[in-house]
């Protein structure tokens, strides 16, 4: 053996941490003990012993039902093998971490003593592990609820989108298969469908526009008149303007949905009577739209005034004296002033009440659940994207057709996401008022 | 003649009141009929009055005293949920926030997208995952089935909001407690814990607050009556039979809508201060 060769062993292959690196590689913990880090290594290869048993015939048969959906009807049931395919998925998720990270220490460890540093005693080497393991100790109990609470049912429903499960073809009865983009077809090429979905997706998106713009515009309004120097009495103004959010909004809806009831509600019989006017609040779709954009106005405005109250009492006072000085008007106040103080202190609260209309699921069901009927379509006039998703959900069972559509709502509101986090980050970086 | 300058801001003002007293009769129209209406007596709604001849409490001795009300049941299990709602969603999300906060890990800043896009998808989205997974572990009809989901669910906005509290806590504090040789968990103890109490309450208070106020998820998980909470129970007042039993449903609401309403004004102000520390300074 030559010089060269070993000098090229010293740096290749043989050196400690690859060797270290390798050996974890291939059984974890095992690196660790080469590394003399005995009571470490001994506990990987015990994690890694009972993962493996424990997790194997479990995984094995989800990775198989996730794959196929079961191959014998009535003795395989799609619907639960889908969900234990998507649970292995994320146990491997985990025990691929923990893989990684045995690979990473064995090889700074090796590193460690190749550089000729002591090995740590026990103690330190358990501090030391407390130390870098405690936010993961931290967040671990809420992060397992969020997976399986949250993050599973949606990647369930994500998943529902490219299979053919509905009414007539459902489980134990009949097996799942996977069909791709077929349902997504069926929504741009089906008549029924591309109907329905165009009229509901427009709905949504004006309402989303038109009822959140109202609130806040409502809410601004207001909130700047009662910041009025001249007005006395602002605790009781105010706490009167915030009524509507203090009261739970499924007793004022379902109070609101009784006053525009045609034949018994309020709003016919003792206000428009007087006027000899008799509208169709609860069987038009005109009229039960604008309706509900009155109701979410009145719902939604009181946050946004709390909100912008708030925020207006920390606009500098100097610069409105600096304005005066220049003869600004009230309105040139306003827009240069005001309103970029305003939005830029509350913008991802804006967002988010834009999302959250996008979403408000309560005032369209309990309103008038979503009718009347609209003939041609399988949602009703007033139905907005989420409500026509559970209805096809609980009324019809088309959860394939459901769950194609909730990902057309994921990636909407993925913008508003977006969006959401470009406004938080940047205060992030020009600090704040 | 021109107007005084004086006399044209009278005029103003009086119209900005005029305007209030409007937005007072649109907000106060509702409730107030509603009030109205949980003293009309009998269920037909077709005969009711805006100022009945007769007022009555039926409505209410009913729901305390019949023996085919659950209303006190209801009661029971709401606030039931309510506390340990509360109490877990601050534990919970306190230690997230604070590992979020304070610390460098893999995986932080990934988690912090998770947060912000989760926070935008309403559970409805994942209900029949959640139906089938309850029902595997055999917890529907169940309050702890209930409990885990609104404690799961709440999460990402709450773990957002308390990070971007304890973001402006200075790190000082902690660094000089760290000198003295406190560990993780007594920083967190000691300084994190009584120095955010104001967004700790307004978690407190949102998940206090939220099974009163939901009725959507307790109707997917729940189906016996004597399970039911409260939202859950009124609703079925008027979805039975809509117009038979509207004024019993006024009553029960007007019972759950005050005290909410009361806790809430006495505390909103801590809710707004809250929202935007965290929103704004995340």
């Amino acid at each position: 053996m030559s010089i060269d060769e070993k000098q090229h062993r010293k740096s290749g292959i043989g050196r400690p941490r690859n060797i270290a690196t390798v050996l974890s590689l291939f059984i974890p913990g095992l690196g660790q003990l080469y590394n003399r880090r005995f009571l470490k290594g001994i506990i990987l290869l015990i994690i890694t012993f009972s993962f493996l048993v424990t997790t194997w015939n479990y995984i094995d048969i989800g990775i198989w039902g996730i794959v196929t959906l079961g191959t014998i009807p009535r003795e395989h049931h799609s619907i639960q093998l889908l969900i234990q395919g998507l649970i292995s998925l994320i146990v491997l998720a985990f025990g691929l971490a923990i893989y990684i990270f045995n690979i990473n220490d064995a090889r700074k460890d090796a590193i460690a003593r190749e550089n000729g540093l002591p090995k740590p005693t026990l103690l330190r080497g358990m501090t030391d592990f407390y130390d870098k393991g405690f936010p993961y100790f931290m967040i671990l109990p809420g992060l397992l609820m969020l997976l399986f609470v949250v993050v599973l049912p949606l990647l369930f429903m994500l998943s529902l989108a490219f299979t053919d499960y509905n009414q007539y073809n459902a489980p134990p009865r009949n097996l799942l298969s996977w069909v791709g983009f077929d349902n997504f077809r069926a929504l741009a090429s089906v008549d029924m469908w591309k109907n329905t979905f165009l009229s509901v997706f427009t709905w949504t998106v004006v309402w989303t526009v038109v009822a959140t713009s109202l609130q806040i515009g409502l809410g601004l309004f207001l909130a700047l008149l009662v910041n009025d120097k001249r007005i006395k009495f602002k605790r009781t103004i105010r706490t009167v303007l915030i009524l509507p959010w203090a009261v739970p909004a499924f007793v004022s809806i379902l109070i609101f949905s009784a006053l525009f009831n045609p034949t018994f509600g309020a709003i016919n019989r003792d206000i428009l009577s007087q006027f000899e006017l008799m509208i169709p609040w609860l069987s038009d779709p005109f009229w039960a739209k604008v309706a509900l954009i009155m109701i979410q106005t009145w719902l939604g405005f009181p946050f946004v005034f709390a909100l912008f109250t708030g925020v207006l009492q920390s606009v500098p006072q100097d610069m409105y004296e600096a304005a005066d000085v220049d003869g600004g008007s009230r309105f040139q106040k306003f827009r240069h002033i005001t309103l970029p103080h305003l939005l830029f202190a509350t913008a991802p609260l804006l967002i988010m009440q834009y999302a959250g209309n996008f979403n408000n699921f309560n005032i369209i069901y309990l309103f008038n659940e979503g009718n009347p009927a609209v003939r041609g379509q399988n949602a009703g006039g007033t139905d907005i994207l989420i409500s026509w998703v559970y209805k096809l959900t609980f009324e019809t069972n088309n959860y394939n057709m459901a769950a194609a559509i909730t990902i057309i709502m994921g990636l909407v509101i993925s913008i508003f996401a977006f969006f959401q986090f470009r406004k938080t980050a940047s205060f992030k970086e020009e600090g704040r008022y | 003649m021109a107007m005084s300058r004086k006399s044209k801001s009278r005029i103003e003002v009086a119209f900005i009141y005029l305007f209030f007293l409007i937005m007072f009769i649109i907000i106060g129209y509702p409730l107030f009929w509603a009030l109205m209406m949980s003293l009309n007596p009998g269920s037909n709604m077709l005969v009711t009055d805006m100022f009945p001849s007769n007022p009555t409490l039926e409505h209410y001795k009913w729901l305390f005293t019949s023996p085919n009300s659950n209303y006190l049941t209801w009661y029971k299990n709401s606030l039931y949920v309510a506390v340990v709602n509360s109490l877990g969603s601050v534990v919970i999300t306190s230690l997230i926030a604070y590992a979020f906060s304070r610390y460098k890990f893999v995986g932080r800043k990934y988690g912090l997208y998770m947060f912000l896009l989760l926070q935008m998808f309403p559970a409805l989205m994942g209900m029949v995952a959640l139906y089938i997974l309850l029902n595997t572990i055999g917890l529907t009809d169940s309050l702890y089935g209930l409990m885990l989901i609104y404690l799961g669910g709440q999460i990402p906005f709450n773990a957002w909001l308390v990070k971007g509290y304890f973001d402006t806590i200075p790190k000082e504090l902690d660094e000089a407690a760290k000198m003295d040789g406190a560990g993780h968990l007594k920083i967190f103890w000691t300084i994190m814990l009584p120095l955010a109490k104001p967004i700790l309450a307004v978690v407190a208070l949102f998940n206090f607050m939220a099974p009163f106020m939901d009725f959507l998820l307790p109707r997917i998980v729940l189906t016996s009556p004597d399970n039911f909470t409260l939202a859950l129970g009124l609703y079925n007042f008027i979805n039975d039979q809509f117009s038979t039993n509207f004024t019993r449903f006024a009553a029960g609401s007007i019972l759950i809508a005050v005290p909410i309403a009361l806790v809430f004004l006495l505390l909103q102000r801590y809710l707004i201060s809250g929202l935007t520390a965290g929103a704004t300074k995340g």
